[in-house]
């Protein structure tokens, strides 16, 4: 089997917890961002832009480039790599400013 | 600064700068209190993972793991016994000069939305820095990170952006995140540097001052090797290919002049590009301060202080130059700030180690600069159809248009008619590429505030804000 992060530092999380992603159960594990759940998930993008409507994820994974915008729990326009990820968070892709639509 | 009070600093930022100043300040009885964004000490280069995922051997995704062990032992006791106060998940939008002290203004959880003051009578800007990335066809696809933020997620919070990764761009951050996403179970299918480190010789007196630089770069080096990434010197990536995600890249090398060689491009299938093309200090802090800049970063004098009185400066923010130069540069600030405030005379013989760190790592990484730098000619191979400013999806075509058909000839008109850099992250990441394209200097933006903050918060009386720390 292929070696994991968690077996590199030797990690022995807490008990997991769920949240969803459109509807999707994802699991958690103690400690994660939004963005870190979703990357485990194998999800890399979660919002369409305002123009063009492409696809966009993580970018600079440190809160500087505002690429990873997400709608959690109706909220739009948070950084998934900075807001960790509550057990139970609804996290909805978002389209657009967020603020129209299904969001 | 009153009568028989203790002195009071503030730091900005929690990595090796920030908390190199704020121990030598509180070794010398300054009450410190550090404001970072994180919801832990470290900064980027010592990010953690979160508690909550029991990491037993977080040194595995470090270097020189012992060195931030002995600082953060440090820390906490200065934290236990009340002489230093550590603010977490603090995002400091302005800092306010009033007559005789300063208060610094932050944005408080991962939402940003509470507001929150401290008032001292010196600030450290330990604001570290961010990285460059060069736009070129396809950067825009999910699966294509920045090198830093994919070693960010994997320090952080243990997660990969796939299975097969390329590591492309300049400089020697590559080295460690090619290394640690290896070490984490992750295939590199190539490592692209388009620089020839085999120039770094012209510079061997420095290099030989630098042995611990040398050594860590050839542990890397080995590493690479043992997990057989195969390593491309002079190439750049010219493509990434994706519709709803990245699928792979394709890669050319690059003649002497930095042009890319007709017939050498070559497709690799990948999931992940992680991309990097140098960093940038952090210096809206001290552009709002009224600091004067040297370049692109804070100009400081020999004590670390910039040109405003009760303002000094160490770390990325004012040069990049790595840990070890951050933290010898905090130390410095963090002396010079106790000396000024008790009204001693500084005693450079306190720091004389430290100082003659700075000047050897600075040399080293001017040695750096000049070999890791990125291919001469990288706005020809960005096309048209190219978004530049990725908040406000402007394309390499309207900034060609701007410039050649309506005359623009400054970044500054560029954003007033394209709107490239107006978005969320302020031109924070497409500056350098607007400007590469535009064929104008990339010169620093002056923003009103570091971060978007609510309109509540800067409609709010201040003297009326909850927290409020003196």
């Amino acid at each position: 089997m292929r070696r994991t992060p968690l077996d590199l530092v030797r990690a022995e999380p807490g008990p997991a917890y769920t949240v969803t992603f459109d509807g999707r159960e994802i699991p958690v594990l103690p400690g994660q961002t939004a963005a870190a759940a979703l990357w485990s998930a194998g999800i890399t993008s979660w919002r369409t832009t305002r123009r063009t409507g492409e696809p966009r994820g993580v970018f600079c994974g440190i809160g500087v480039c505002f690429d990873c915008l997400v709608t959690i729990n109706g909220r739009p326009n948070q950084r998934a790599c900075l807001v960790p990820a509550e057990p139970g968070d609804v996290i909805t892709t978002q389209e657009g400013t967020g603020h129209d639509g299904r969001n | 600064m009153g009568g028989t009070e203790q002195h009071t600093l503030v730091v900005i930022g929690a990595g090796p700068a920030g908390i190199a100043a704020a121990l030598a300040a509180a070794d010398a009885g300054v009450r410190v209190t550090i404001v970072d964004s994180a919801p832990q000490a470290g900064g980027q280069f010592y990010r953690r993972p979160a508690a909550g995922l029991g990491a037993r051997r977080p040194q595995a995704l470090h270097h020189a793991w012992g060195t931030w062990e002995s600082l953060n032992a440090r820390l906490q006791a200065h934290i236990a016994a009340d002489r230093i106060r550590h603010l977490t998940d603090h995002h400091v939008w302005f800092v306010e000069r009033l007559e005789t002290a300063f208060t610094v203004h932050a944005l408080v959880g991962p939402e940003q939305t509470d507001p929150d003051t401290v008032t001292a009578d010196a600030v450290v800007l330990a604001t570290g820095g961010y990285e460059k990335v060069l736009p070129f066809p396809g950067w825009t696809l999910p699966g294509v990170v920045t090198a830093g933020g994919a070693q960010a997620m994997l320090k952080g919070g243990l997660v990969l952006p796939g299975r097969t990764v390329v590591v492309a761009g300049t400089g020697p951050l590559l080295m460690p995140v090619a290394a640690g996403l290896a070490a984490a179970g992750a295939t590199i299918a190539a490592y692209i540097e388009s620089a020839d480190p085999k120039s770094l010789v012209r510079h061997a007196s420095t290099l030989a001052r630098n042995p611990a630089k040398l050594a860590e770069g050839a542990q890397y080096g080995a590493a690479l090797a043992r997990h057989g990434v195969p390593v491309r010197m002079r190439h750049t990536v010219v493509r990434a290919h994706g519709t709803a995600r990245l699928e792979a890249v394709t890669v050319a090398a690059l003649d002497a002049e930095g042009r890319i060689r007709p017939g050498t491009g070559r497709r690799i299938a990948c999931d992940t590009l992680a991309v990097g093309h140098g960093m940038l200090p952090h210096t809206d802090l001290a552009e709002t301060l009224g600091c004067a800049l040297d370049g692109v970063r804070v100009a400081v004098d020999a004590e670390q202080r910039t040109d405003v009185p009760g303002i000094w400066a160490a770390g990325e923010a004012t040069g990049i130059g790595g840990a070890v130069l951050s933290l010898a540069e905090g130390e410095i600030a963090g002396h010079s700030v106790a000396a000024q405030l008790q009204g001693t005379d500084p005693d450079p013989r306190g720091w004389s180690a430290a100082a003659k760190t700075r000047s050897r790592l600075r040399a080293f990484f001017a040695a750096i600069d000049t070999v890791y730098a990125p291919p001469a000619h990288w706005p020809e191979s960005v096309t048209d159809e190219t978004v530049l400013c990725r908040c406000e999806e402007v394309t390499a075509g309207e900034i060609r248009e701007a410039v050649e058909g309506l005359g623009a000839g400054d970044l500054r008109t560029v954003k007033l008619l394209t709107r490239a850099g107006m978005g969320w992250c302020q031109g924070r990441i497409c500056a350098p590429g607007v400007a590469g394209v535009a064929g104008c200097p990339a010169d620093t933006a002056r923003r009103p505030f570091a971060r978007p903050v609510p309109l509540g918060v800067l409609a709010g009386p201040a003297d009326t804000e909850p927290n409020r720390h003196h």
